[in-house]
């Protein structure tokens, strides 16, 4: 499954912080922690603040901090606000076609179980035990 | 405080009344029929209650060790496990989990497994929580 870069940034920020809920860490510092670019990673966690899973924020330097339930929150809660919802992507040529359907019956399979697993894994399961 | 014993008769009533006011679905027949099969029944079958210190049964697990179903190894099947929801994130459904897990343990299997309605996100995280992930197989199923 290839999950886009903002959702992948999402997870790993989400993660970082809900080690810690009383830990407060900048964009600059989860960047320097995986990798990643600063900017990329301020974006993303302006939209998990705006989703009120993180608190914090203002600018580069400022730090953020883990403010939901980790046993509530779900990989597919955080999924959600960087990746299409399946059922509201936009129809592919030839979709309708008697091919297209047939394949896409088989995507759709494909979504339903990746979204169970994702919606079946807590933050708290995934920190206990990371698989 | 919950206590996780094995299964008795009288404890029907009070495991049928929990599975339909969970499922919406009266099944008594089938739960005596568990009861009968695997409460007391031979070795690698199990069926467990929790209880409260005041005796109220706030849930069940049931499960066997099956060889070579589906061409797998031995391993430690999980059939049915029901937390009453007023005693949920209280321990009860992990302690029956692992009383369960422990008694596979001791009969030298090495892996417990189950099958879910991949909708029930629930009972999902459930598992999930205790450690489980996707197993080798793939259920598959066809209308007829």
């Amino acid at each position: 499954m290839k999950l886009q870069t903002a959702t992948r940034l999402g997870l790993y920020a989400i993660l970082e912080l809900a080690r810690d809920p009383n830990r407060t860490l900048s964009a600059a510092e989860l960047g320097e922690r995986f990798g990643v670019s600063t900017h990329s990673l301020a974006k993303v966690l302006g939209t998990l603040s705006a989703a009120g899973f993180v608190q914090g924020g203002r600018g580069a330097s400022g730090g953020y901090r883990f403010t939901g339930n980790r046993r509530r929150i779900t990989l597919m809660d955080i999924v959600a606000l960087f990746e299409p919802a399946p059922g509201r992507r936009a129809k592919e040529p030839g979709e309708d076609t008697e091919i297209g359907s047939a394949l896409q019956r088989v995507l759709t399979e494909i979504d339903e179980i990746a979204e169970a697993t994702l919606r079946s894994v807590s933050l708290e399961t995934m920190l206990r035990r990371p698989n | 405080m919950i206590e996780i014993r094995p299964a008795e008769p009288a404890d029907l009533s009070a495991i049928a009344a929990l599975d339909a006011r969970l499922t919406g679905q009266a099944k008594a027949v089938y739960w005596q029929d568990m009861l009968a099969r695997y409460a007391g029944g031979p070795p690698e079958r199990h069926f467990l209650v929790a209880e409260t210190s005041r005796g109220v049964l706030v849930g069940f697990v049931a499960g066997e060790v099956r060889a070579w179903e589906f061409g797998q190894p031995p391993a430690g099947w999980v059939f049915a496990i029901q937390v009453d929801p007023r005693q949920r994130l209280k321990g009860a459904g992990s302690a029956l989990f692992d009383a369960l897990a422990a008694r596979f343990k001791a009969q030298g299997v090495t892996h417990v497994r189950t099958l879910i309605d991949r909708k029930d996100h629930l009972i999902l995280s459930f598992f999930r929580a205790q450690g489980m992930t996707a197993g080798p197989s793939l259920q598959l199923d066809k209308v007829l």
